[in-house]
């Protein structure tokens, strides 16, 4: 029972790593730290770091976020089905 | 019909619905006073902390702003809707295991310490305030601008309504009139968009309409690109501040959003751990919908802003013009005497003042739409403001009744006790936000972007450290939150209000401005709490056991 509440935890943590990094790629990669470079491209009538900011990055998060309930709900099945 | 009928109409309807609901959903346990009695459904507790989210701030200011600001303005978007992630994912499920009242109960308990709790009831309280003083003006204001009463009468009435059902209801009564209210804001902030996209672009989708062509075959983003550069202006789609302070800033709105006692409370509302991870996810969708609009009202209300007053005759202005130049938000001064409005970057030459709250209210008038659409705007600006004020009325009521009175002071109070002091308190706090309301200290413009700071170098690391690092101690947590805290109001105080010596822009520790210097303070709070922590006392087995325990769903 131990081992496996460490491998819960040890899974969460591991979708919370790669999902922060993403969230962290879209907002302050994308719309801040590379956004004149991503300025050059463009997307339609935006250009691209410009579009990240103040669209992108808010749609990403928004996916992120029921991703992240999507896998955990799976996640907690599995744990629930091998407690009982 | 008259714009006068139509604006009664639309305020009347939406304040009788929010008291119909206060009556039919009024509390009578603490447990339903301070958290809706735990059974709210996720979506509609996603859309009750999407309109307790979003303030005066988001609905009048925030589009202005970027319009504005351009670039810049997208520190807001992202910093206030990034943080929703945090929530989801480090907080929100991990609180709702726990399963108390407010966020001083999560830090008491957890630190195993009443120092603890009463350094997180002093936060609450401040970052309550700071907050709430600058809704109940917000009520004020659109009383007066479309209510034709003064501001002090304006105030006076929306204290009433908000009393009436944060009271009556508590956490209940608010959830529901909070479901409510979303629906009526972002309806209201909606159909304008809608209506300005088509016009503008012929595209009904406004977050696509402004990367569309307008009736000249340019793309809107470059034509304001280029009436920017002719004009003096930086770039529209370019910043004009430094990357390091956007990071800081963007960073410290994101871990404000997630600190803010206010929002962490509606997560106390749901079922179980996965329904408040539901919640979370909804909550920002119902955000993203006005939170990726706004940046496309901001171009169409600049664009036409500047079409409609640039080099043009002063007499031939629209009648709006002068109708906004009376509230003293719009003001014009022939400084070269040729009769035409000069609207340029450069201030000597400049002719034209334009308040950023007015891009939003006015922009149904400037591009003509009917009277029912600047009616509905007017009870969704309402909507937004006393949404936000409810809610954070009962974070300043619980910290006061639950966890200053109950946990500190009359642990055997009765709940009926209880809840009465709740009541009491909640009274206590509408009547000196109403105070505020009325006779705003200079302060209030500046200390909004104090909540934030406050609640990034307070809460969210006592409360991340609380879950992730079960090794934490009270001693740690203490000393980060008021070394966090105090670095963040010396900071504040120092560069916003000039004491301290005050300081200018060139002062700036690392060239991080007071709005993202929360995000300093609260690397340090995480510093000195793991230092501390090393070098003290190990944290109790049972405490250890209790953090375990709510790592699982």
């Amino acid at each position: 029972m131990a081992s496996q509440k460490q491998t819960y935890w040890k899974k969460n943590l591991r979708y919370l790593t790669i999902l922060l990094l993403v969230w962290f790629a879209v907002s302050f990669g994308a719309g801040i730290l590379f956004v004149d470079n991503l300025n050059s491209l463009r997307f339609g009538g935006f250009k691209l770091g410009f579009w990240f900011a103040q669209q992108g990055s808010i749609y990403t998060f928004v996916i992120l976020i029921f991703v992240y309930i999507f896998l955990m709900n799976k996640l907690d099945n599995q744990f629930n089905k091998k407690g009982d | 019909m008259e714009l006068q009928y139509w604006i009664w109409i639309a305020v009347g309807l939406s304040f009788t619905l929010y008291i119909g609901i206060a009556f039919w959903s009024r509390a009578s346990s603490t447990s339903e006073f301070y958290v809706a009695g735990g059974g709210v459904h996720p979506i509609a507790n996603g859309m009750a902390t999407a309109a307790d989210w979003m303030s005066a701030a988001s609905f009048i200011s925030m589009a202005g702003i970027i319009s504005f600001t351009g670039y810049d303005g997208s520190v807001y978007l992202m910093g206030w809707t990034g943080g929703y992630v945090l929530l989801a994912l480090l907080l929100a499920p991990y609180l709702r295991k726990f399963g108390k009242f407010t966020v001083p109960d999560f830090i008491g308990d957890r630190y195993y310490s009443n120092t603890a709790r009463g350094v997180a009831v002093f936060c609450a309280l401040i970052v309550s305030f700071t907050y709430i003083a600058g809704q109940m003006r917000g009520v004020g204001v659109v009383f007066s601008r479309y209510l034709e009463v003064d501001i002090t009468s304006g105030v006076l009435i929306g204290m009433t309504i908000v009393l009436f059902y944060a009271v009556l209801g508590g956490m209940k009564g608010i959830t529901y009139t909070q479901v409510a209210q979303y629906c009526v804001l972002i309806f209201a902030f909606m159909v304008p968009a809608i209506y300005i996209s088509l016009i503008a672009t012929g595209n009904a989708i406004p977050q696509i309409g402004f990367g569309d062509t307008g009736s000249d075959g340019v793309f809107l983003l470059d034509k304001l690109d280029g009436l920017h550069k002719e004009l003096g202006f930086h770039e529209y789609t370019s910043g004009s501040k430094s990357t390091v302070d956007v990071f800081f800033i963007t960073m410290a709105l994101m871990v404000g959003t997630a600190g803010l006692p206010h929002v962490i409370v509606r997560f106390f509302t749901v079922k179980k751990v996965s329904d408040a991870r539901k919640s979370a996810g909804w909550a920002l969708l119902f955000i993203a919908v006005l939170y990726t609009t706004a940046p496309a009202i901001a171009v169409f209300s600049r664009t036409n802003l500047i079409e409609t007053v640039s080099n043009q005759p002063y007499v031939d202005m629209p009648e709006w013009f002068s109708k906004w130049e009376d509230t003293g938000l719009l003001k014009f001064e022939d400084k070269n005497r040729d009769g035409l409005i000069q609207y340029v970057a450069d201030k000597e030459q400049n002719e034209l003042d334009v308040d950023a709250d007015i891009m939003v209210l006015a922009n149904p008038e400037i591009a003509d739409l009917p009277n029912w659409v600047i009616a509905l705007l007017a009870a969704g600006a309402l909507a937004a403001a006393l949404s936000t004020a409810a809610g954070l009325l009962l974070v300043i009521s619980s910290a006061v009744s639950h966890d200053l009175l109950k946990k500190m002071v009359l642990p055997d109070i009765s709940e009926k006790g209880e809840l009465v002091s709740a009541r009491i308190a909640a009274t206590l706090a509408v009547c000196l936000a109403g105070y505020f309301g009325i006779n705003p200290p200079g302060f209030v413009a500046a200390t909004v972007a104090l909540a934030f700071g406050l609640a990034a170098a307070s809460f969210f690391p006592a409360i991340l450290m609380g879950i992730f690092y079960k090794k934490m101690n009270k001693e740690g947590a203490i000393s980060g939150m008021i070394v966090g805290v105090t670095l963040m109001l010396f900071y504040m105080t120092k560069f916003k209000f000039g004491w301290f010596g005050g300081g200018s822009q060139s002062d700036w520790w690392f060239g991080i401005s007071p709005e993202g210097f929360g995000t300093f303070a609260m690397l340090l709070n995480f510093a000195v709490a793991l230092i501390v922590c090393n070098f003290t006392k190990q944290t109790p087995e049972n405490i250890q056991q209790l953090v375990e325990k709510i790592r699982l769903p």
